[in-house]
């Protein structure tokens, strides 16, 4: 038995690569937003056509808590801050489709809404936690990247709305 | 044939060991319906947990088992 140190390499280079490959690179501020197409409750919701809106973009599933709770409060934003630009894209992550129908037939939604049961967007945006929310600029370029959703952070998230959309207090 | 160096093979070995079973399948966060449903948490059901409770409340206010108290 000789061990060729060509094949050494190789196993050395695959298992740090193996390593390496856990961490899946997250979308961070200042980034273009990655495009999607997804199949929404009236015809399909592509980010493309956001162009020139202010989009507040959260990834959520029935079965998370705190996305139950979100939901009101982006009804509120979407109806506060729709004339001015803002369009709240809530993407359902549930890998049963009935389990999103069901959930939106007790918690209603007032915004525009996409199905993603294979997961592909939040694969691209690099999603870490449940809800995840992005502010995307008419530009297309990522401006905020928020994590949970807590009744404290409320204050924070509307500010930061209202600074994208630049209305002064 | 001579071995080079054991070494180098337990190395490279214990190496392609390293990444496990992380390649075996990654529950991504948006993946975790399942664990997130009431039965998979450790207090599933409140009469069990109530139970449980109350067990360990009354070992606790026993007399440590070292004492000369016949039991």
């Amino acid at each position: 038995m000789n061990p060729k140190p060509h094949a050494f390499k190789a196993i050395v280079t695959l298992a740090v690569s193996g390593l390496l490959a856990c961490s899946a690179l997250a979308v961070e501020v200042g980034q273009p937003a990655p495009a999607f197409d997804l199949p929404g409750q009236q015809g399909t919701v592509q980010l493309s056509s956001y162009k020139g809106k202010t989009v507040y973009l959260d990834f959520w599933a029935s079965w998370c808590g705190p996305c139950r709770q979100s939901f009101p409060w982006m009804n509120d934003m979407q109806k506060r801050y729709g004339a001015k630009g803002l369009r709240v894209v809530g993407v359902n992550l549930d890998q049963k489709p009935e389990d999103a129908k069901a959930f939106l037939a007790t918690t209603p939604a007032q915004f525009d809404i996409a199905f993603d049961s294979a997961g592909q967007a939040p694969k691209q945006y690099g999603v870490k936690g449940m809800p995840t929310s992005l502010l995307i600029g008419p530009d297309g370029k990522v401006l905020m990247v928020h994590q949970g959703f807590k009744a404290e952070s409320r204050e924070e998230l509307e500010s930061q709305i209202k600074q994208a959309l630049r209305i002064k207090e | 044939v001579t071995v080079k160096s054991p070494l180098s093979i337990a190395l490279a070995a214990g190496l392609s060991l390293l990444t496990g079973c992380s390649n075996l399948g990654q529950v991504q966060p948006w993946e975790k319906g399942q664990l997130a449903k009431p039965s998979m948490t450790f207090e599933a059901d409140p009469l069990d947990q109530r139970f449980m409770q109350h067990i360990y409340y009354s070992k606790d206010r026993a007399p440590p088992a070292a004492s000369c108290s016949p039991r």
